[in-house]
């Protein structure tokens, strides 16, 4: 799946890279949530940055972090208003990193997501992932495959089936603005 | 370590490739006091194999480094800013005395104080104790950084700084480590008076050993490959180091940089050549102006940021706004929710009581500092690791009766043996008349910083059984005869009970208030299972 990143650099020699925020609560798997995005566009070959502040995040604070990637990645922060897409683990924080989006960013937030099918109400990280993953260029696989190795084997069918919810629910619908 | 391979290509943040850095570089000891956002590197350094150890405090871990440096062995003594404070008694001098083996002490700097109680810049401490620094920008600087620390340590015998920040150490960004792993230094000890035993005689050649070394640094900095050049356009010139370097090859890409990585001392001649080499030399560092006040100090025409962004974290937004000495205000950000106690967080009934009896509360650094915030606003001052002792007793000492009564000093376990012990020892010295109380909130971790394991534990780095300071124990043996431990717990009355009792006899007080942090009753269970498979050396299954 170096694919995607040769793809990139061919096109245009510096292109912008994709800038994704997460937000949410501390222990709602902000970080986590993180952690897969930016293993995946390691695995498909792209420069990562991530970057969290995780001091106050068990004490139920907010959480935000950002992951950045592209042909070449500088600052690990996503600068206000350039952000491609803003992932909001929790609803209340969505306004509040608004912000941070650019104009035509794209909000993903649990209201796309059909809680009652969730396997597992604490899944609700990794359907947003599967909702954000549709906007992407890197294969259901390689998400599923790095998934796979972030939580336990037992969840694995779950955390599938949780994914692929997310994932189906942008065909429907796009919070776009 | 995040399982994040890709071939040789790694995602790592700044404090796995520090520590993946001191692992492969034969490092012999690492030691520490936890500190975000420094704790990461002694936790990863010793998942990898490394033998790491959590000191008492960050005075003690730079000791315990040095000994081991003068030993001929690699070793890192590893901390936050502010942990350097308490550390900066044996930085000074091992700065003369020099080591056999290498020493690095990591800094772990906290701009716009996400975790901490000031934005100092230990840039300033390189320049103070005169010990060389270098300063990353990125994960793979972390670590090529940290590689180039341990030579320079043991090419010129001399502690390096590795100075990181926030944004550095939290930071995960793609590593190519260097391959394998070298041997480890053999440890010897070869007797050196002159040089290790700084008596006045010892240390006046030593300090100009000193000066001398850093003078032959400054030299070999000119040519050295930790700074490089970004060429770019010439009407605009840009000095950067640290994280700094990244925000301005974004917010400038036009620019030409000169990126500095070895920033003290500092290459002069190369910075007047790049200076003299564009139209306008700016120089962009988050902090203190450490570089510009220093290159401006050699003569060297360059400009500086406006004072308002002394303050907080560099961003892109902030170096573009500094290129264009634009100087508005800036917009607030928005609020986030605030971080508060746990809902079943026992200390939140030891604030209620404080809070219910009026109590002046002289408080302390870690979880708890939280009390300050609603609905308990229980804490009255917070100063720095163990002050709450010093300080409930400076109170004591002053205020008039009504109000001395009511001080209290409040301080966590970890803390308390931090440097909260010989706040104790001043109590049991110099009583104030009226008595005084503290309470060491005890919930038997570092839970603030992520749930480390301290002297009074009973277990190591590693959750591992080990020696124990039991801290009744020690209040007894300082001569405080009221000593009582209590367990708080809803709908019980016996901590507020105690609390009004011991305001009451004017005595010299501890009390204890004992329940094991909610956040990690799991993993407690398995420590203890765990200790007593060793105690009944048994083979144990116990998961690790």
């Amino acid at each position: 799946m170096k694919n995607a990143a040769n793809a990139m650099k061919t096109k245009n020699p510096a292109p912008a890279p994709c800038n994704i925020v997460v937000a949410g609560l501390g222990g709602q798997g902000v970080l986590t949530a993180t952690d897969i995005i930016a293993d995946v566009a390691l695995r498909a070959g792209f420069d990562v940055k991530k970057s969290e502040i995780k001091g106050m995040s068990q004490r139920g604070g907010s959480v935000t972090c950002d992951v950045r990637f592209g042909a070449q990645i500088h600052s690990p922060m996503v600068p206000a208003g350039e952000a491609d897409f803003l992932l909001a683990l929790e609803p209340a924080q969505l306004e509040p990193n608004r912000h941070l989006l650019r104009p035509g960013g794209v909000t993903i937030d649990p209201s796309v997501i059909d809680a009652d099918k969730l396997p597992q109400k604490k899944m609700l990280n990794v359907a947003l992932l599967g909702a954000l993953s549709a906007h992407l260029s890197m294969a259901e696989q390689e998400w599923l495959d790095s998934i796979g190795s972030a939580f336990a084997p037992k969840f694995l069918e779950e955390n599938r089936q949780a994914f692929l919810l997310g994932r189906a629910s942008q065909n429907k619908s796009v919070h776009q603005r | 370590m995040h399982n994040m391979d890709d071939g040789n290509r790694l995602l790592l943040s700044g404090d796995e490739a520090i520590a993946l850095a001191g692992w492969h570089a034969g490092v012999a000891l690492g030691t520490g006091y936890p500190g975000t956002p420094s704790t990461e590197i002694l936790e990863n350094f010793s998942r990898l194999g490394g033998r790491a150890q959590w000191s008492p405090n960050e005075k003690v871990a730079l000791e315990v480094a040095i000994g081991a440096a003068f030993g001929g062995a690699l070793s890192m003594a590893v901390m936050k800013h502010v942990g350097l404070n308490v550390a900066s008694d044996p930085l000074f001098t091992v700065a003369y005395t020099g080591v056999a083996g290498a020493l690095v002490i990591v800094s772990a700097d906290d701009p716009g104080m996400h975790s901490s109680q000031n934005e100092q810049d230990n840039r300033r401490y390189a320049v103070a104790a005169g010990v060389p620094m270098l300063e990353p920008s990125d994960s793979q600087e972390a670590y090529d950084f940290m590689r180039a620390a341990i030579e320079i340590s043991e090419r010129w015998k001399i502690p390096v700084l590795l100075r990181a920040t926030t944004r550095v150490c939290h930071s995960s960004t793609v590593v190519r480590p260097r391959a394998g792993r070298d041997t480890p230094k053999a440890a010897n000890f070869v007797r050196d008076l002159k040089g290790r035993v700084m008596v006045p005689g010892h240390a006046r050649p030593a300090h100009r050993r000193l000066r001398q070394k850093l003078s032959e640094m400054a030299e070999w900095n000119e040519d050295c490959a930790l700074n490089r050049v970004v060429p770019g356009g010439k009407s605009l010139g840009i000095i950067a180091s640290g994280i700094s370097f990244m925000h301005a090859r974004e917010a400038a890409p036009e620019a030409s940089v000169l990126k500095l990585g070895f920033t003290h001392p500092l290459p002069m001649r190369k910075i007047a050549a790049f200076a003299a080499g564009v139209g306008r030399c700016v120089v962009i560092e988050e902090g203190d102006p450490y570089l510009v006040e220093a290159i401006r100090a050699a003569g060297i025409p360059v400009s500086g940021k406006p004072e308002m962004y002394r303050f907080g974290e560099l961003d892109v937004a902030r170096v573009r706004r500094i290129l264009r000495a634009d100087t508005s205000p800036e917009a607030a950000a928005p609020p986030g929710k605030p971080p508060q106690l746990c809902d079943a967080c026992s200390y939140r009934i030891v604030f209620d009581a404080l809070r219910r009896h009026n109590c002046i509360v002289a408080g302390d650094i870690g979880c708890y500092t939280l009390g300050v915030l609603q609905p308990f606003e229980a804490i009255d001052s917070c100063v720095c690791m163990g002050a709450s002792l010093g300080v409930g007793l400076g109170l004591r000492h002053v205020l008039p009766p009504d109000q001395a009564c009511r001080v209290v000093s409040v301080i966590g376990d970890s803390t308390f043996v931090h440097s909260g012990i010989s706040g104790l020892v001043e109590m049991a010295y110099n009583p104030p008349p009226n008595g005084h109380v503290v309470i060491i909130l005890d919930n038997g971790t570092t839970a603030m910083t992520g749930h480390q394991e301290h002297p009074g534990t009973g277990r190591n780095l590693k959750h591992e059984p080990t020696g124990k300071v039991v801290l009744e124990d020690l209040a007894r043996s300082c001569g405080i005869r009221r000593v009582q431990v209590i367990e708080p717990r809803i709908g019980s009355d016996a901590f507020e009970h105690a609390l009004v009792e011991a305001l009451k006899s004017r005595e010299l007080a501890v009390i204890i208030a004992r329940r094991p942090c909610i956040l990690i009753a799991k993993e407690l269970k398995e420590y203890e299972k765990r200790r007593q498979c060793d105690e009944n050396e048994e083979p144990c299954a116990c998961p690790v």
